[in-house]
């Protein structure tokens, strides 16, 4: 157990870091631009990862199909459910949260009934990658140059092109926005989109890292999507992606020197010294409330 | 006709905030619709920007035809300049970006361009602040550029709301001076102001707003010297 393994701990840590990340980070677009909870987040998460499956199992045995798919899925399952149960809530605040926990149920619902509760192996190729001592499964390489291309892809997305620019002014002032020609409707649409794609992409990534899935992960998931977003700083994007890095972390650790019982102990117990230091987040900033 | 509203009427839930208002703006005047707080000034022209929904009414352009429902965005590409109460600055997009959300439905970057230098041009001081972010620009600088996002989209009317409000003085005067000078350009301005008396000065018709309904409407110089008006409005 010499440095190596720490190392690798390491790795492992910040690829499930990245998972938590990207969840968290549709649950921070979708707030800093609609202000809505969306409390499907972590079934369309569940639904990624079972894209992906389908993909593998029916289509071949290509981790790389099986990511697009998935991201492709749920993006549009997300414009869907903006459609369908975000737009006609609009102006009202807890209105979505209840219709996104009844997508969020009929999503998990569907996939339980038609494919069964149990857990679900996820057949892949696991390549082992080895530089000198240290070895990596070649899935644990994708999940991580896969989520931190997209991060950072979102970030500049979001700072340079136009899209991102009206993402960030609907998000400041979506009135404002549309008296000036932007089409408030087809952003909002978008953002839930993007959010569900990286939500999606999340579970295809996590499910392969793993082996197995089952119709019921996004419950765990997208709880800890959600803590991730506030300790992060309520829609802010950046908090979301290093504080979803050190949940990650601080989960494999806590199993590496402790046992795997403390886990969501000591993980927790990080977090909430956060807020006790910083109450509005890592990244969060005082709002005036009008 | 350039702009032609007849009977609008706005409610909120069961308040009715307009109760039947009509007025007209010919091309290249500048209009006031005058009135104390709370009137209904700014209820008038979110209803005209599509913001706010008309409970029954008409508004009719001469260049869109009728607009009253239509959602914001396709309003304002029709070419209503929207410059809001409280300028509304996007506080965490720089002054450059803000102009650029002005001109977001400018697909071609050549048009795109001319219209930044063109903005640059009236205002230079914010060529001069282009990467600051909006929120650090002060009172005046902001009412610039929330005029000069407004002016991306070369609108066929001007839409103002409070302009000079709580703006210091000596701003205050600059910012009628500019409206001046739009309407030496040829500009269609509508106008809504609390300080009535500047906003008569600079306009060709007035109109006075009062729960919700017109009580007087005449050339500018009449109401200047009409003695209910200054009485209520213009502190004499």
């Amino acid at each position: 157990m010499g440095l190596i393994f720490y190392f690798q701990q390491l790795i492992n840590g910040i690829g499930l870091g990245c998972t938590y990340a990207l969840v968290a980070l549709g649950y921070a677009l979708v707030f800093g631009v609609l202000n809505v909870l969306n409390m499907a987040h972590g079934d369309i998460f569940m639904i990624g990862a079972y894209v992906g499956l389908f993909a593998i199992l029916f289509l071949g045995n290509s981790p790389i199909l099986a990511i697009l798919l998935s991201f492709t899925g749920t993006f549009i399952l997300g414009m869907v459910m903006e459609r369908l149960a975000i737009r006609p809530t609009r102006g009202t605040h807890l209105a979505p949260l209840i219709t996104t926990i009844g997508v969020s149920i009929v999503l998990q619902n569907s996939i339980r009934i038609t494919y069964g509760p149990e857990q679900h192996r996820m057949p892949v190729e696991s390549a082992i990658l080895s530089f000198g001592d240290i070895t990596f499964p070649l899935i644990l390489i994708i999940n991580l140059v896969v989520s931190i291309l997209l991060m950072v892809g979102l970030a500049l997305a979001i700072r340079k092109t136009k899209m991102g620019k009206a993402i960030q002014a609907v998000a400041e002032n979506a009135e404002i926005a549309s008296a000036y020609g932007i089409d408030v409707n087809r952003v909002m649409m978008t953002t839930v989109g993007l959010a569900s794609g990286l939500g999606g992409l999340a579970g295809v990534l996590l499910g392969m890292t793993l082996g197995s899935i089952s119709p019921f992960i996004g419950i765990n998931f997208g709880l800890k999507g959600l803590i991730i977003l506030i300790v992060g700083g309520v829609g802010n994007i950046y908090g979301a992606m290093v504080t979803g890095v050190i949940l990650g972390i601080t989960e494999v650790f806590s199993v590496t020197f402790f046992s795997s019982v403390y886990r969501d102990v000591i993980a927790f117990i990080v977090l909430i010294i956060i807020l006790l230091l910083k109450p509005t987040g890592l990244f969060g900033e005082k709002i005036r409330v009008k | 006709m350039f702009l032609d509203v007849q009977d609008m009427h706005v409610r909120y839930g069961s308040v009715e905030a307009i109760r039947g208002v009509s007025f007209t703006l010919m091309e290249k005047e500048v209009v006031t619709i005058i009135g104390a707080n709370g009137a209904g000034k700014s209820t008038i022209l979110k209803a005209l920007m599509g913001i706010n929904r008309l409970f029954s009414g008409t508004i009719n352009t001469k260049f869109g035809g009728q607009i009253q429902n239509l959602p914001p965005h396709r309003i304002s590409r029709l070419g209503l300049g929207y410059i809001p109460e409280g300028r509304e600055i996007l506080s965490r997009l720089t002054v450059e970006d803000n102009l650029a959300i002005g001109g977001y439905v400018l697909t071609d970057r050549q048009i795109f361009k001319q219209r930044l230098d063109y903005v640059y041009d009236k205002f230079p001081i914010l060529k001069e602040r282009r990467g600051q972010l909006g929120g650090t620009l002060s009172g005046g600088e902001q009412q610039m550029l929330a005029i000069g996002r407004a002016l991306m989209l070369l609108p066929k009317i001007l839409l103002m709301d409070e302009p000079s409000l709580g703006l210091a003085p000596l701003v205050v005067s600059l910012v009628f001076n500019i409206i001046k000078s739009f309407r030496e350009e040829g500009y269609s301005i509508l106008l809504i102001e609390q300080n009535a008396k500047k906003a008569l000065q600079v306009s060709d018709r007035g109109y006075v707003l009062e729960n919700g309904v017109f009580v007087a409407k005449d050339r500018c110089q009449n109401l200047l010297t009409n003695e209910n008006i200054k009485k209520a409005y213009l502190g004499a």
